[in-house]
């Protein structure tokens, strides 16, 4: 085995361990940490039905980010949207044969990689050139953009200027998984690829990222507003829960 | 103090661009010794302060799903930059809500996260020094806690909590604002943010009866512990003394009375804003809220009804039930606690009042909603009831109603300036400044339909507009309470 794919071996296995077992680990704390009080941001809704409705649309379409902001909403949303496709599109390299509705969004997914960038630039555009939003940026969201861009770029790179062995990647990712070792194609835009994906992943559960899994669990959105047909307890065994008087 | 130059108002709406600092020298008087210790907070900065800091914010966090994911989750998008009226109002960055957060965030990432230990460059993380105690002190105390930025943040990150979080962090390691701090003690000795005593109270009532008595001919009472009384009003206390809070409680007064419920105000909890809740302190929270329960339980009645006053209505709809309940001596068939709109809305839709709007036919109203009251809490049974329920009253008592501009109103709401226990003189400039985005509305609504005077269901809100109306230009009587509307409005005599 080449150096290069010890290298790209270990790291993913690292990069995997390190997002799902930091990922669960954030999750269990959020799912675990009281809610000591009765908080949801209203008008909300009034019934477990309509919390769902109202968490699907923000999930989905940033309802309220679309309320605030159009630009910011228009851009954002183009990225996460082309980012999903993309995600998905990859998932053929890692089912041997690729599942049929994968192999179906092939073609979007590609056009997917254009708009994901251009939603990157869009948002980038902004923390650059609106004050307000340059003063609240931080090296690290800049990095974050950065990343997210780097891979958006060489993966576009891959498909329309430097073709890579794909037959080759796919027997190294598929190796990964059923712990059956394949070489890495020594390709300079793939390997850089993989590695700003392998970071990516690595930062996911100590950055920013967390807000993938942090919308589901954000009181303000998430609670039911019936305060004065349920009383609210913070957790079962909180102090709290006491009865007064 | 410094001067300053109020704001102009603008025919339209503006998001200022930054101007660094200019709010740094905005802080409120710090609390003595005294006021400190009354409320069970250390009376000066104590030793070793730093530490105390970062581990009263790990107990926090560790005790809070929303501060926990707040704190993770901003992704910097800058969608709430341009919605904090104190922003707009002041220009100063750190007023941006994003930014009022990070003062927190960054200490929290330098002590509890991997990067934030590592790398603080790289994640904008920040030692706990005397330099971010002090910028926490100006700048949390420039949030009136409104909740506007939560609407519009698209993970509904609310930087009230966090504001909430920071002061009751600087209470602990003895820097605490006077204002509050004053209050709290003075409610949870005497049972009222005035420390009006039960002789002083009893008078006051009197002197309305005799006053509605001179103006209507008829006896209306306004009942003092008395026991067996169907309802316990409980009422911010600015109602008993303040313009125009006053005509509202005589508004209630007169609600309760043509509709022949029993009804008594407790002299042992005569205080329904509870300033816990500006402080982020539970357990100071916990204690007026268990003085009302107590009260009921005294006097023994079926219902507890809230007048006029925004962040107690938050505290008594959302909060109540978990600090003080259950409440189950109460009568079942009513909420509880209940809002004195919703009172009055009920007996409205019954056709139990008789009302008469040409009463207030000297007046165009228009209505500001309240932040605790609009993005904070509900009224009636349906979505949104809590913007409903007011403007249908007050429709009902005036003939003349024009909303101000659609993103000013509803859950877009501007905060008056001066919620969030902000409202003391030594925060003037900030409350004038913050006022700006309300000001403009009205100003649009008094330029194209002739308004004439804006209706407000909160004691914060009421005495905020009465102090800077005038530097706006408006007269300090151009704010009034919805049950003035309704006392105005009210045909009494005839009733058994
Ligand atoms: C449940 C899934 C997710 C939801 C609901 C969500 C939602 C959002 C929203 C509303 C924003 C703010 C607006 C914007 O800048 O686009 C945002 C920003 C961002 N999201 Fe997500 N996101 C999700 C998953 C992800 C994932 C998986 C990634 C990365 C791999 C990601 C990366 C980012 C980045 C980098 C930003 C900041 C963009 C900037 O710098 O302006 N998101 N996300
Ligand atoms: C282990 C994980 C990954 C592998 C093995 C991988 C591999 C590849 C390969 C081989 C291509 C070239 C496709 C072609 O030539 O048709 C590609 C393209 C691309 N990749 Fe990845 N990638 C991975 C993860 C990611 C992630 C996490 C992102 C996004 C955050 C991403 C974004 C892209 C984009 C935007 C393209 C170009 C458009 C496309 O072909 O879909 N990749 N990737
Ligand atoms: S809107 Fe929310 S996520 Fe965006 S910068 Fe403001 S607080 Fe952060
Ligand atoms: S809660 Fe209100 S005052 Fe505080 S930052 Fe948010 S918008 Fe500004």
């Amino acid at each position: 085995m080449s150096l290069l794919t010890i290298f790209f071996t270990l790291l993913f296995y690292f990069a995997t361990a390190t997002i799902v077992i930091g990922l669960a680990y954030r999750i269990r704390l959020y799912a675990s940490t009281p809610t000591p009080l009765r908080i949801p941001t209203t008008p909300a809704p009034i019934s477990a039905g309509g919390v769902v409705r109202r968490m699907f649309f923000e999930v989905t379409l940033f309802n309220s980010l679309f309320k605030s902001n159009k630009w910011i909403w228009l851009f954002g949303w183009i990225f996460h949207a082309a980012l999903l496709f993309v995600l998905l599109r990859h998932l053929r390299y890692f089912t041997d044969p690729v599942w049929s509705w994968v192999a179906f969004i092939q073609p979007l997914g590609a056009y997917a990689a254009f708009a994901m960038v251009a939603g990157l630039a869009g948002l980038w555009a902004r923390r650059l050139l609106v004050d307000r939003v340059r003063y609240i940026s931080s090296p690290s969201d800049h990095f974050m953009l950065a990343l997210l861009f780097g891979i958006g770029l060489t993966g576009l790179g891959m498909k329309y200027v430097a073709h890579t062995d794909i037959v080759a990647l796919k027997a190294f990712c598929l190796g990964l998984m059923y712990f059956d070792w394949q070489p890495m194609p020594d390709d300079l835009v793939l390997n850089l690829h993989l590695l700003l994906v392998a970071l990516l992943m690595i930062v996911f559960p100590f950055s920013k990222l967390l807000h993938a899994p942090g919308v589901f669990f954000s009181p303000t959105r998430n609670q039911i507003d019936n305060p004065r047909e349920k009383r609210h307890l913070p957790t079962a065994t909180s102090s709290a829960t006491k009865q007064a008087g | 103090m410094a001067e300053f130059d109020t704001p102009t108002l603008k025919p339209y709406p503006e998001i200022p661009s930054i101007e660094i600092g200019s709010m740094a020298h905005s802080q409120p008087y710090v609390a003595k010794q005294d006021i400190q210790q009354k409320i069970g907070f250390p009376g000066e900065l104590i030793d070793d302060w730093e530490q105390v800091a970062i581990d009263k914010m790990g107990e926090l966090v560790k005790g809070s799903r929303a501060l926990r994911v707040f704190l993770d989750s901003c992704v910097k998008c800058g969608a709430c930059t341009d919605k904090c009226h104190y922003y707009i109002g002041t220009s100063d960055p750190k007023n941006m809500p994003v930014a009022r957060q990070d003062l927190f965030r960054s200490i929290y990432r330098r002590y509890y996260t991997l990067a934030g230990k590592y790398f603080p460059g790289l994640v904008g993380a920040r030692d706990m020094d005397k330099g971010a105690l002090d910028e926490w002190y100006s700048y949390f105390h420039q949030c009136s806690q409104c909740r506007r930025c939560s609407v519009y943040c698209p993970y509904g990150i609310d930087t009230a909590e966090i504001s909430m979080a920071a002061r009751e962090i600087m209470d602990v390691v003895g820097v605490g604002q006077k204002y509050c701090n004053e209050i709290i003690g003075k409610a949870q000795t005497i049972g009222n943010n005035l420390g009006l005593p039960e002789p002083a109270l009893a008078n006051t009532l009197e002197g309305l009866e005799e006053d509605i008595e001179d103006e209507t001919g008829v006896t209306v009472r306004l009942p003092l512990d008395v026991k067996g009384a169907d309802i316990l009003l409980v009422t911010p206390s600015a109602d008993f003394f303040a313009e125009p809070h006053v005509d509202g409680l005589i508004g209630y007064a007169k609600v309760f009375h043509q509709a022949g419920l029993t009804w008594t105000i407790s002299s042992y909890a005569s205080e329904a804003a509870n300033f816990g809740l500006f402080i982020g302190s539970y357990e100071n929270m916990q204690v007026l809220a268990l003085r009302i329960r107590e009260a009921a339980l005294e006097l023994g009645v079926k219902r507890i009804v809230f007048g006029e006053c925004g962040h107690a209505w938050r505290v008594a709809y959302n909060f109540m039930n978990t600090l003080a309940g259950p409440f189950d001596f109460l009568d079942s068939n009513y909420p509880m606690p209940q809002h004195i709109c919703e009172v009055t809305y009920d007996l409205l839709q019954r056709n139990a009042l008789k009302m008469d709007p040409s009463a207030n036919d000297d007046m165009v109203l228009t209505f500001h909603d309240s932040c605790n009251i609009a993005r904070g809490s509900r009224m009636g049974d349906f979505e949104g009831g809590q913007f409903v329920i007011p403007r249908e009253v007050i429709k009902a008592s005036c003939n003349h109603f024009f909303d101000m501009p659609s993103d000013t109103v509803r859950e877009a709401t501007f905060c008056c300036g001066g919620g969030g226990g902000l409202l003391t003189d030594d925060l003037v400039e900030l409350r004038v400044k913050g006022s700006l985005p309300r000001m403009e509305a009205l100003q649009q609504v008094v330029d194209h339909h002739g308004v004439t005077h804006m209706a407000a269901i909160c004691a914060i809100c009421k005495s905020q507009f009465s102090k800077i109306l005038p530097y706006y230009g408006f007269e300090m009587d151009q704010i009034v309470s919805i049950h003035q509307l309704v006392s105005n409005a009210i045909q009494l005599g005839g009733e058994a």
